[in-house]
């Protein structure tokens, strides 16, 4: 495989893709969010359950291709625990990740498990992909009703 | 470039040489992540033989001006050529009148123009228009619009799990209150050719008008709009090989004379007052301002190089190609052809248990080879099958058998990789 197409689809993005963490719609969720690509018309809900503003609990559904699957996945093992304030922070980090804002070389102790997708900024139709959850993930956050849409 | 006699030389009634057809596509030699291109996203739009870029270039190097007003000499060679165009496009699809051909920006201009102008001048609240399931979004969101505002009511019409529609269930659909149809020819989606000649002689025995989106079919099957006695007709020049921005609309005089303007501006007149306008005839009166003139004059230059080489020819290559590709993706698993029609142009849409069509797309790349990944832009047609996306790999006039197997390596491959 090309060296570029490896950095993208690293063991782990394949594996969260084949095995998806916390992939399940949440009965008690306080909050809930809806995400859609119109391009490819993937689809994804987000679901948290919040208590003294701590992400007490995180799952998603839906249907998506690998990178976006995976960065869903991710995103929800990191998040899970932090405070809302937190998971703000991690979203921006992934943001500037994604957009190429951290370089090549990201402080990858810093990112912890985010860094395997640090391959997604040498393809700039696909960071829409491994955005979509995180974007969802925030409406949710702040209780916001109108679908999250990529365009 | 090729001459003509070139050109002749690479069909004869022995053999098709693609290599030789394929000399006439530069855009062929190059190189995708290192590796040799491999196109086969035709579907989306063709790629542009030499015949058609110097047709082009020769146009904006040795004749290029305003048509229809200049006295001096270049806007006289530059009319002539776009009216040249206009007549090869009458010919091509066998026309009774040039006044018949309206140059648009593509099908979607064309469409919309229909709406817009026949629509409006006939639908009222309460009539039905008629569309099918596997119709692109631009013979879908014109007339949603169109019955938005009038209060009319769009109509579908089912198709089978092969992708064919259900003819019966269209019978069904036609009323009173169905004032017209707009049917697509060649699904760009699945490929499925549809029998338009049927739907047209069943609404006229109701005098119910049929616009034929024709955008996937004019590269692939000879369209003879007198055959079909079709009252619209849409399609665009890049699909055809010609370039983009340029397309045709194609109605019979009677309809086209009774409907009012589409756009005002120059051209489409021929006396101005504050008072009062006379529209221009027909075609010009649906053609507003300056329109492509490059872009009709390749257009033209595309529909020679394709009668050249035939359509039939062409036809013949694309079967053979949509054959062994349909049997060499049969050998690999967990994959499932979507439209299964009977008549099939070359489309091969398809979906790959658990891996999604972006990753199928983004590895392909790598291996030089461009399909097109996505909703095609007919997400009812998705819905229908209840999928988010296909892959689809579609098939031109100079593909080969070898650029299919690269396409089926590629496609082990992945699976190789997400397994």
């Amino acid at each position: 495989m090309d060296a570029e197409l490896k950095e993208l689809y690293q063991q782990v993005i394949l594996d969260h893709n084949k095995s998806p963490r916390n992939f399940r719609q949440m009965e008690n969720a306080t909050q809930h969010a809806e995400g859609y690509n119109p391009l490819c018309g993937d689809h994804i809900d987000v679901y948290l359950l919040i208590e003294e503003g701590f992400v007490k609990d995180v799952s998603f559904k839906g249907e998506g291709c690998a990178i976006s699957k995976a960065s869903a996945s991710l995103m929800t093992q990191v998040v899970k625990g932090k405070t809302k304030e937190e998971a703000e922070k991690l979203f921006e980090k992934f943001h500037d990740l994604v957009t190429g804002k951290l370089g090549a070389n990201p402080d990858i102790d810093e990112l912890g498990k985010l860094a395997v997708l640090s391959g997604v900024q040498e393809f700039p139709v696909r960071v829409k992909c491994a955005s979509l959850a995180w974007h969802t993930m925030m409406n949710a956050l702040h209780n916001k009703e109108e679908k999250v849409s990529t365009e | 470039m090729s001459t003509e006699a070139e050109i002749a030389v690479a069909v004869s009634k022995k053999y098709y040489d693609v290599n030789r057809i394929r000399e006439d596509f530069p855009i062929l030699k190059k190189k995708v992540h290192d590796k040799n291109l491999v196109y086969l996203d035709n579907a989306a739009t063709t790629q542009k033989p030499t015949y058609v870029i110097d047709r082009v270039n020769k146009y904006y190097t040795t004749m290029n001006a305003n048509i229809h007003r200049g006295v001096h000499a270049l806007s006289q060679e530059a009319t002539e050529a776009f009216e040249g165009a206009r007549i090869q496009i009458k010919q091509f699809i066998n026309a009774l009148g040039k006044n018949q051909i309206i140059f648009t920006r593509g099908t979607t201009e064309s469409i919309n123009l229909v709406a817009s102008s026949y629509g409006r001048a006939n639908i009222k609240e309460g009539d039905e228009i008629i569309i099918s399931h596997m119709e692109h979004h631009s013979n879908i969101v014109p007339w949603q619009l169109l019955c938005k505002e009038k209060n009319a009511e769009l109509r579908i019409i089912p198709i089978n799990n092969n992708g064919e529609l259900i003819y019966g269930e269209f019978e069904k659909l036609v009323n009173e209150k169905t004032k017209f149809i707009s049917i697509v020819y060649v699904s760009n989606s699945l490929g499925t050719v549809n029998d338009v000649k049927r739907i047209i002689n069943y609404a006229h025995q109701f005098n119910i008008p049929v616009l034929v989106d024709a955008a996937q079919a004019v590269n692939h099957i000879k369209v003879d709009v007198q055959d079909l006695d079709c009252d619209f007709l849409a399609f665009s020049g890049h699909k055809i090989y010609g370039p983009t921005g340029i397309g045709a609309l194609y109605g019979k005089v009677e309809l086209l004379e009774a409907m009012p303007p589409y756009q005002g501006g120059g051209d489409m007149i021929s006396k101005v007052t504050f008072e009062e306008t006379t529209y221009n005839e027909l075609p010009h009166k649906f053609e507003a301002g300056t329109p492509d003139i490059a872009g009709a004059i390749g257009l033209g230059a595309a529909i020679e190089y394709v009668s050249k080489l035939g359509i039939e020819n062409i036809k013949e290559h694309e079967t053979g190609l949509l054959e062994y590709a349909t049997k060499q993706v049969s050998e690999v698993p967990g994959l499932r052809i979507i439209g299964k029609a009977r008549e099939k142009t070359s489309v091969l849409s398809f979906v790959l248990d658990n891996i999604h069509p972006h990753d199928i797309g983004t590895f392909l790349d790598f291996e030089g080879v461009a399909i097109r990944t996505g909703h095609h832009c007919t997400q009812p047609l998705m819905q229908r099958f209840k999928i988010p996306a296909t892959s689809r790999a579609s098939f031109a006039m100079y593909n080969t058998k070898d650029e299919i197997d690269v396409l089926v390596n590629g496609l082990k491959k992945i699976i190789k990789v997400f397994g």
